[in-house]
């Protein structure tokens, strides 16, 4: 059997309830288990998150930077996208 | 012509039972501490140095607020660094098994999962005195060990059922380390004079929930659990192997050749 | 060990390699998906994997202590520090392998000697207070070279930085600390903190590396943005940092050529021996060979260990694959 590092793995933490789960970086592991306590170890042992995701890099799917134009660019100029094209009549409360 | 006498008596009557009892508990875990320390830097993974830093540190500090509320009970002055730096072999009342060398990475997990099995145990029920300070001391250190114990039983099962060396290493490792288990769930007089403190820990009734989670874990690793045979004793009472000298040798050198220096 | 010759970088389409500089001029971030010149990515890993290596290497010389230190919350204090630099090796090589190479290929390279690490970390650890030292002055130089690296334009090697940053602080600051109590101690724990500084003062200078003349990458990692500042001015900035703290706990430099020069306002200082610099990169430091030793071990000792782990979720994967 080659030697390995142990494959890679891309881990997301939760700074606190309510709050989305972030991109923190990577570790190396077995299997999920050693994954997610390794991914407590490195980035989550000062108390920095309440809870943890870990992924195979080899599932992570990412855009092409070359798909930026016609993937995330035509939504800047559709105003009706953004909620202050909406006018509401004064004096009523939308919520 | 009367001859003086040299007759003394057969074992020492305990004068601070609480004392001696909270030695116990600290000397356990900053001599388990110290010895997993000893990885730092040479450990077989970089994700796994972290790990057993993390271990350490919880150990040291453990072992740290224990020997602190020792001192705090034995009202003679003596802070944790004094008990820690300035007490010899005689005077350590850990468990044999804690002192015993890291070995390599299958001994020290093995014997980090046997501690922390027990470990567990201990501190839930010494969370539930009504002294104080001690169950305070324990709930936190019941959170680190159980997060311990999850690595370290991890750890087993993947050496057990891992390659044919890590199998062998680790069933090695059980063999060698099994007489010396039964030590830590002796009962003397000191564990019967604090129960009047509110400390019972009941050392049975955890000896064989303990043999039931070992056989468990052991039994899912492939590994065989070794027939009992004689047991080590003895560090409850001053008594160690010739490890703890050499090790505390190491450890007190610096703080010994400046006594009374702060660092 | 003679490193093994690179092949030819291919020639980059200028018209990329101009939209890239424009890109890195206006202050953006490269990301791994991003085209780059070949160039940039050589020496990035060269860059990012030589900084990985020296925190791992760094690891030894204070690891060597933690068995001796003498008080408890010495010990823990020196642990976490320990324990935050293999963190911090472990954040800038995964930051690295975003350019496409392996960990295990990494390791490879610094047990073989064919990658570089910092200097500083080939000396050797002699008292406790060489522990107050590197932790003062070691921490102190990396601190002043990664505060401008927390900008750099590559953007896992910026955000490795920002973390690291956070940590960096306290190593700094414990150092100090353990300085100042023994500079204030015993005559001998005095003598034994003189004596570290004595001792490590030149070798960190020089873990700024030579002046820029003679560093043949400067110019072009300055342009890409991966490099901010000058050796010569950041090693100055360390200077002028440290002296007074030195001066605040009567501690003296091993250096009768420094003096204050009021009009650049700058501590300067005497010649460094640059002769022992370029001895201990090409392995003749005092400590190179027990340093790659030890790493060597680790790795070799943990073979069968990594092994172990990759057999049991092997069989463990294909378990649940039947049993699904």
């Amino acid at each position: 059997m080659a030697d390995t590092q142990l494959p890679l793995w891309e881990v997301f933490t939760q700074a606190g309830h309510g709050a989305p789960h972030e991109h923190a970086g990577s570790v190396h592991a077995a299997d999920a288990e050693q994954a997610m306590q390794n991914a407590r170890d490195v980035y989550a042992r000062r108390g920095e998150a309440v809870s943890l995701w870990v992924v195979p890099s080899s599932a992570i799917i990412a855009s092409a930077p070359g798909d930026a134009g016609p993937f995330f660019d035509p939504g800047n100029d559709k105003a009706y996208r953004h909620p202050q094209f909406y006018k509401v009549p004064r004096g009523v409360k939308v919520f | 012509m009367t001859v003086p006498s040299v007759a003394g008596k057969r074992e020492e009557e305990i004068a601070n039972p609480l004392f001696e009892y909270l030695l116990r508990l600290g000397d356990d875990r900053l001599v388990l501490g110290h010895r997993m320390s000893e990885w730092c830097g040479h450990g077989p993974i970089l994700e796994e140095d972290i790990a057993m830093a993390n271990i350490a540190l919880d150990l040291v500090g453990q072992g740290s607020s224990l020997l602190q509320l020792a001192g705090v009970t034995e009202g003679a002055g003596r802070d944790e660094d004094a008990l820690a730096y300035f007490r010899g072999e005689p005077e350590f009342r850990n468990a044999q098994l804690v002192e015993l060398p890291k070995g390599d990475f299958a001994f020290t997990m093995v014997r980090q999962f046997l501690f922390d099995a027990y470990s567990v145990l201990q501190l839930d029920a010494l969370q539930k005195s009504t002294f104080a300070q001690l169950a305070g001391l324990a709930s936190k250190a019941l959170k680190e060990d159980s997060y311990h114990l999850r690595h370290s039983s991890d750890w087993v099962l993947r050496l057990g059922d891992g390659t044919e060396e890590s199998h062998a290493r680790a069933q090695t490792a059980l063999d060698e380390l099994w007489r010396f288990t039964g030590e830590l769930f002796e009962s003397d007089a000191v564990d019967e004079a604090v129960r009047d403190k509110g400390i019972v820990v009941d050392q049975a009734a955890i000896q064989s929930r303990w043999q039931q989670v070992v056989a468990d874990v052991t039994r899912r690793a492939t590994l065989t659990l070794p027939t009992a045979g004689a047991a080590a004793t003895g560090g409850r009472r001053g008594r160690h192997t010739e490890f703890l000298g050499h090790m505390l040798a190491e450890m007190q050198i610096v703080a010994r050749s400046h006594p009374g220096a702060k660092w | 060990m003679e490193p093994l010759p690179t092949p030819p970088i291919p020639a980059d389409d200028p018209a990329l390699v101009a939209a890239f500089e424009a890109r890195i001029a206006a202050g953006e971030s490269i990301e791994p998906k991003d085209w780059m010149p070949e160039r940039y990515r050589r020496q990035l890993t060269r860059m990012m994997s030589q900084h990985a290596h020296s925190e791992i290497v760094g690891m030894l010389p204070e690891g060597n202590w933690i068995t001796r230190a003498p008080s408890l919350r010495r010990k823990m204090c020196l642990i976490a520090k320990v324990q935050d630099e293999a963190g911090h090796g472990l954040y800038i090589y995964c930051g690295t392998e975003t350019l496409g190479v392996d960990r295990h290929d990494l390791v490879q390279q610094l047990l073989d000697g064919t990658a570089k690490y910092s200097s500083i970390f080939n000396y050797p650890t002699l008292t406790w207070a060489d522990i107050g030292c590197i932790g003062w002055l070691v921490d102190g130089a990396a601190i002043v070279n990664q505060t401008v690296l927390a900008k750099a334009s590559y953007g896992p090697y910026a955000r490795a930085m920002v973390r690291i940053c956070k940590e960096e602080n306290f190593h700094k600051r414990q150092g100090y600390e353990i300085v100042a109590t023994l500079a204030s101690g015993t005559p001998a724990q005095k003598a034994m903190v003189q004596d570290a500084l004595n001792r490590w003062w030149w070798p960190s200078l020089m873990m700024f590396g030579p002046s820029d003349k003679e560093s043949p990458n400067s110019a072009e990692l300055l342009k890409w943005r991966v490099k901010r500042k000058t050796n010569d001015e950041l090693r100055q900035r360390f200077v002028n940092l440290t002296v007074p703290q030195a001066q605040a706990v009567g501690l003296s430099f091993p250096d009768p050529d420094l003096r204050y020069d009021a009009a650049s306002e700058d501590w300067k200082f005497g010649a460094i021996d640059w002769d022992e610099f370029f001895a201990v990169i090409k392995g003749n430091g005092p400590c190179n060979h027990e340093r790659l030793a030890a790493r060597r071990k680790a790795h070799d000792d943990g073979l069968w260990v990594r092994e172990a782990a990759m057999a049991y979720a092997a069989k463990h994967t294909a378990r649940n694959t039947e049993a699904a």
